[in-house]
């Protein structure tokens, strides 16, 4: 793993090279930041890319996303990603919309999207508060993401559409409905909820993704 | 389950904390990034920031703030004051902001919550209401308190929530600085006309009047800034308490 600092407001590097360690795509959906000073906080150096090369190139993706699935679907387009990352080879980490945007379609706006899970994203359909926000617990944990997790820890969750549980699904959280946490597809990786934002136990997730 | 959250709010002026903290063991009470990351490791759930500066560096210094505590604390935190257009949420959440809070700016020009919400998603954009109980109506008041206006609570939440805000962010004028509990019937009210989660804010002081607010005021989040920055309640108590009285919190 590249540990050096990099500054993060720097272009992207030259195209090409060696594996650029830790690659967070950066098109423009807001908490690229967070999820950066996250690894930092864990002694990991990440740098943000839109460069489709640099993103093929780095030992690990991370994918996050605040916002509204078209609107980001078109950026991702407009970077011309939309086949680079359903075709990347190394460990790849949806976060939040980036789970969502990994799916096959979404309800918000009618979005087609990544098709790397073939599932489909809904809105939440509840007497319940939608958006969920606020801290709610994962269970049913499978695989190495989770390693050293406990069943039913805390983790921050903030939206209003969710994939439903699945045969993908590594973490089941209920939320009126009993739905997907966390997804998995070979190297594809993916969580509802913000590691970045979810105080120890979102660190360890993302440790456990770094170290997979 | 969801769990009820437990909000202390900082508030800001020139990147310095202000309204008085007593915080034993801290090198410096005025640094919010200090505060934050006290807080954080005591329990709460989120923060909020309400930047009360008036001076023109205020969006520079406001900034380095919000990634200053973005690269510190690892808990999700809202930043509000004086935030105006797409232009201002973008840079906040650029530096690291989860959320942002929108109050007087909304009121006079409502377009706003729709802009941002579908540039941003609703779940980033917090609609902040301040209001007083005036001859039996609960009026909108703007400019933190000082500006009443001819809009009612309930209506203008409820068409701020069809505008697209995600959470509401109420503080009873009433209430708040009492320390004689939160506006339980109001908040209540609030709760079964809108289907977003609703914070309390105003007149916290003792940990009966969070476990009332939950309870009774249906709330889904509680906010206070002096009884956690005076050390009058300490989140962990107040945490374990509402768990004792069968109040889903995360501890």
């Amino acid at each position: 793993m590249n540990t050096q600092k990099i500054n993060s407001e720097s272009k992207p590097p030259p195209i090409g090279g060696v594996g650029e360690g830790l690659v967070i795509i950066d098109y423009g959906a807001g908490n690229v930041k967070s999820v950066q000073f996250a690894l930092e906080r864990l002694g990991y150096s990440a740098i943000c890319s839109n460069n489709a090369e640099v993103i093929k190139s780095a030992d690990k993706v991370i994918f996050p996303g605040v916002g509204e699935a078209k609107s980001a679907m078109e950026e991702i387009k407009r970077f011309g990603l939309g086949k680079v990352i359903p075709n990347l080879k190394q460990p790849v980490l949806g976060i939040c919309l980036g789970m969502q945007l990994m799916c096959r379609f979404s309800e918000e706006n009618k979005t087609d999207c990544l098709n790397i899970f073939p599932v489909d994203v809904l809105k939440f359909d509840t007497q319940l508060k939608v958006p969920q926000i606020g801290w709610n617990v994962i269970n049913h944990l499978k695989g190495d993401l989770f390693k050293n997790i406990l069943a039913d820890s805390y983790v921050y969750y903030v939206h209003s559409y969710y994939v439903p549980k699945n045969e993908f699904s590594i973490a089941l959280t209920d939320y009126g409905v009993q739905y997907a946490g966390a997804i998995q597809k070979n190297n594809f990786y993916a969580c509802q909820f913000h590691p970045e934002k979810s105080s120890e136990v979102g660190e360890q997730i993302l440790k456990n993704f770094i170290e997979l | 389950m969801l769990t009820k959250r437990i909000i202390p709010c900082l508030d800001i002026k020139n990147g310095r904390t202000v309204k008085g903290v007593n915080f034993v063991g801290l090198r410096d009470a005025g640094d919010p990034v200090e505060l934050a990351s006290r807080y954080s490791k005591e329990g709460s759930d989120e923060l909020v920031f309400l930047d009360i500066t008036a001076t023109k560096e205020r969006r520079k210094t406001l900034l380095d703030m919000v990634e200053k505590v973005a690269r510190k604390v690892n808990i999700p935190f809202t930043v509000g004051g004086g935030i105006s257009s797409i232009k201002d949420v973008n840079m906040l959440l650029r530096a690291g902001a989860d959320k942002v809070s929108i109050n007087s700016s909304a009121v006079k020009n409502p377009q706003l919550i729709n802009d941002l919400a579908n540039k941003f998603g609703s779940q980033c954009i917090v609609l902040a209401v301040d209001a007083k109980l005036i001859d039996g109506e609960w009026k909108v008041f703007l400019v933190g308190g000082s500006v009443e206006t001819e809009l009612n609570l309930f209506d203008w939440v409820k068409e701020g929530v069809k505008r697209g805000a995600g959470e509401i962010l109420f503080t009873s004028m009433n209430n708040d600085g009492t320390k004689d509990g939160f506006a339980n019937d109001a908040l209540k009210k609030l709760s079964e006309t809108v289907n977003v989660p609703i914070i309390a804010s105003g007149g916290a002081g003792t940990i009966q009047h969070f476990v009332d607010t939950f309870k009774e005021g249906k709330s889904d989040a509680a906010l206070a800034a002096s009884v956690f920055h005076f050390k009058e309640i300490e989140i962990v108590d107040l945490k374990n308490e509402l768990n004792n009285q069968g109040i889903k919190v995360r501890l």
